[in-house]
């Protein structure tokens, strides 16, 4: 256990380290865009005399390094300052967005992972047949159409019926199965988006464990195929599935922002995207370091995971 | 000018009586609109599903810059000025106006009537609210209709502006949307409340998302404001604004696709409001830069471009072809009568050949920021152009970073205006020497002394001739091509009801469709 320990600090300090080169990397991206704040807030509206003020006003005309100092002390402080647009703190423009963005992830993910694990377990078991065929060829059509479409088609299908709503308009007040009503469609959606890789990833690696000595072994004493299975192939065929499900949880905090548009859920996605057209650095680095908060903690889950599945990994030195 | 003769032409209604050419303006509403409209009802949740807003928007209202800012705004504030459905100005927080010379305008302001927050607007509040855009640290959009103020001050219950030249059409500038009425502390407003004196008081907003309102008890104007709430939603991906029109979840919904009108239309559920006004797509060519200095190339291009054809295809027909003139015909002194400028190769060639060109080779640079199918309008533009000898080659910019780095950079761009409501606006906004927004740099000292004359001209015909003449100078010696008129066309519930004229002023009703409209 101990080991362990030491390699969560490891990965946490390494992840740190991460979380810096990202914010020093987004603020350089972020400085080399064309047009500031000023000209972006007054758009067509800009005359020289107007921006002049403006970036005063916003203090625009300190040195980018000043800057970048000014605004990492603060986040250190636990303070992620306001919003140079709208002058509102951005901590509470977050907290809101950041909800509803791990609501709708936890949400998909608690159908397609269950989903993708009994899909991708039963392919395996019946290889070749006819249902390994069907769901394979649905989880990749889902996947190779592009997300708005698979939003689209789930209107067409499940809203103009009266159904479900295709607009999700949430109150802070809503009870939860209510909740769960009004984001079905958006859940569905990315449920179908990310089902195949996971589901594909699973049957890949219990097909290749099966080929092994000791399963032949297993098959020899007279075990049932579905024990097989579930008690000797998935338990060693865990580690990559692990990786493969952080990976699209991380996805579907950071990547959503197409879904977030079809159905105007006011996620943290489309708060990036306004806020890269308005060159508000300040909301940008904030939702970039959640983001790649969200890549760091979700691998070093993997990774703690995959070496708890693994007593080879445990007693390595 | 004389006290006699300001009476008749300064005051409001005088100010606007050569307004009836506005009849023209007739709008495209389905049969059942135009029928007479019994009492409105009062009641209902009114929700709006906009293509604009952004996450960044804010309170201040020298900043506001789209349609949902715009429509938000004008559901929580009052301004001195309105501009009715007619185009004419009516009084607002300011009673009544008047000036003896033209340059010391006197608003009397309205009393009894109170900011949401139940404190009463006074002569300093409106001090306060326009002076908000005025002076050397104003970050407004406005700034510069200020310019000419040197002076603003109480006087009772009147607020005295003073200008440094006459200028008839001044009532016209306050009329702007930006200019929202605010309570005042210490001569500044607080551009970051939500207080206002209009129609409906905000519950809540999350830019971006949703605002909520609710009526506001205490408005003065007895007869507006029939909703008991109002919400309006940002919904900017348009199948999406479509879906929830369709399907129930809103009652209003703005910028339909041209090409899904036809299907909405058939399915039943909505009506369509198609509203001619002044709103015109652009291609504005820098005047200063070789080869559009020379206004044979200019006309080379103005006659190789098919404006029908252009309606009929970026607008689905829910447009008019404009000659090249900013003004339109919503506008007192259209110029309709001008010759109009047909598709016509051999005359572009003409013209190319008094250039002393055979062919010429030109890049326009657009994005769909500039308007939506501006990409395809301009592919459009270089199909009809090749066949005139004119090879125009289309170069797509980014929407992001449009107006910094390629509006009024790039010689040849594409562009939009708004429209306004008078002449001068207009005129004085995008085509005097020098002004700001002149996206094509264009001077022309005929154009720009009409200009300043007309200002200040009180003979009725003597003005129309100016206007006029000022018109045939843009479209035929300007840098603008100025193809098409484009009118708003919204989406309504089969419920909504609509007084029977709705402004050409500005999108939704001049942005008051929640103060105007009401549930069947």
């Amino acid at each position: 256990m101990h080991a362990v320990l030491v390699m969560i600090a490891q990965r946490l300090a390494l992840g740190l380290l991460t979380l810096f080169v990202v914010s020093v990397v987004i603020f350089g991206a972020t400085e080399l865009l064309p047009g500031d704040l000023a000209s972006a807030l007054l758009g067509q509206a800009a005359t020289p005399e107007t921006l002049a003020a403006l970036r005063t006003q916003l203090g625009l005309n300190d040195p980018a390094p000043v800057r970048y100092w000014n605004w990492a002390t603060g986040v250190l402080q636990g303070d992620f300052g306001t919003s140079l647009a709208t002058r509102r703190p951005i901590a509470d423009m977050l907290a809101a967005r950041l909800g509803n963005t791990i609501f709708l992830a936890l949400y998909a993910a608690a159908i397609a992972v269950p989903l993708s694990l009994i899909l991708g377990v039963l392919a395996a078991l019946w290889r070749n047949s006819l249902f390994d065929r069907v769901a394979n060829a649905g989880a990749l059509s889902a996947i190779s159409v592009p997300e708005f479409f698979v939003a689209y088609i789930l209107i067409f299908i499940l809203a103009q019926s009266g159904l479900f709503p295709s607009l999700v308009r949430l109150s802070p007040h809503m009870p939860l199965g209510e909740k769960l009503y009004v984001t079905f469609l958006p859940a569905l959606t990315l449920t179908l988006v990310v089902t195949a890789h996971m589901m594909r990833m699973t049957r890949a690696a219990i097909i290749n464990l099966m080929a092994s000595p000791y399963i032949e072994m297993a098959r020899l004493k007279g075990l049932s195929p579905l024990r097989i299975v579930l008690r000797h192939a998935l338990p060693n065929a865990l580690a990559p599935i692990i990786n493969v499900i952080a990976i699209n949880l991380a996805y579907l905090i950071t990547g959503v922002v197409v879904v977030e548009v079809v159905f105007v859920y006011p996620g943290l996605g489309q708060l990036m995207v306004d806020s890269v057209a308005k060159r508000d650095i300040a909301v940008v680095q904030a939702i970039a370091l959640i983001f790649a908060s969200a890549y760091v903690l979700l691998n070093l889950t993997a990774d703690v995971l995959s070496t708890l599945t693994n007593p080879r990994l445990m007693r390595r030195k | 000018m004389t006290r006699n003769i300001t009476s008749q032409r300064m005051t409001r209604r005088g100010l606007l009586q050569g307004a009836t050419a506005l009849g023209a303006a007739g709008l495209i509403l389905p049969a059942s609109y135009r029928s007479a409209k019994a009492a409105p009802n009062k009641g209902g949740t009114f929700r709006i599903g906009l293509g604009h807003g952004n996450t960044t928007d804010g309170y201040d209202p020298g900043l506001w810059d789209n349609l949902y800012a715009q429509v938000f705004a004008a559901s929580r504030h009052n301004q001195l000025i309105e501009v009715d459905s007619d185009g004419q100005l009516i009084g607002e927080i300011a009673e009544s106006w008047d000036s003896d010379d033209g340059a010391t305008w006197v608003f009397r302001i309205r009393q009894g009537v109170s900011f949401h927050s139940g404190k009463d607007v006074t002569v300093e509040d409106v001090i306060a609210s326009l002076n908000h855009h005025r002076g050397d640290d104003a970050t407004s959009a406005i700034k510069q209709f200020f310019d000419p103020v040197t002076e603003i001050r109480a006087d009772g219950q009147n607020v005295v502006v003073t200008l440094n030249a006459p200028n008839g059409d001044f009532p016209y500038l306050m009329s702007d949307y930006h200019l929202a009425i605010m309570p005042g502390s210490d001569g500044k407003i607080d551009p970051t409340s939500t207080d206002g004196c209009g129609p409906y008081i905000v519950e809540s907003y999350e830019p971006g998302v949703q605002a909520t309102l609710n009526r506001n008890p205490n408005y003065w104007k007895s007869d507006r404001a029939h909703f008991d709430r109002v919400e309006i939603l940002a919904i900017l991906d348009s199948a999406a604004r479509l879906n929830a029109l369709m399907t129930g979840q809103v009652d209003l919904i703005d910028q339909i696709d041209p090409a899904t009108i036809g299907m909405l239309e058939s399915r039943g559920v909505a009506n369509i409001l198609s509203i001619p006004g002044n709103a015109h797509y652009v291609f504005p060519m820098d005047s200063r830069a070789a080869p559009f200095s020379d206004n044979n190339v200019r006309l080379a291009l103005k006659y190789a471009i098919d404006r029908q054809q252009m309606v009929d295809t970026i607008l689905g027909g829910h447009g008019a072809v404009s000659n090249d003139n900013p003004i339109g015909p919503a506008n007192r002194y259209f110029h309709a009568d001008m010759e109009p400028k047909e598709f016509d190769p051999d005359r572009a060639r003409h013209y190319l050949r008094k250039a002393g060109m055979e062919s010429l080779s030109v890049d326009l640079h657009v994005a769909d920021a500039a308007f939506s199918g501006a990409v395809d309008a301009g592919a459009l533009f270089a199909e009809t152009a090749a066949q005139a000898g004119i090879s125009i080659n289309l170069v797509r910019e980014p929407n992001d970073g449009y107006w910094d780095n390629v509006w009024m950079q790039k010689p040849f761009v594409a562009s939009y205006w708004g429209g306004r409501a008078v002449e001068d606006h207009m005129f004085t906004t995008g085509y005097a020497a020098g002004a700001a927004w002149n996206d094509s740099f264009w001077e022309h000292e005929r154009f720009n002394e009409l200009l300043v004359k007309a200002r200040s001209e009180i003979d009725e015909d003597l003005r129309r001739e100016m206007y006029h003449e000022m018109q045939r100078i843009v479209s035929f010696e300007g840098s603008v091509i100025v193809p098409m008129n484009n009118n708003y066309v919204m989406g309504a519930a089969k419920n909504v009801e609509t007084p029977e004229r709705i402004s050409a002023n500005w999108n939704l009703d001049g942005f008051r469709a929640p103060e105007r409209w009401w549930f069947a």
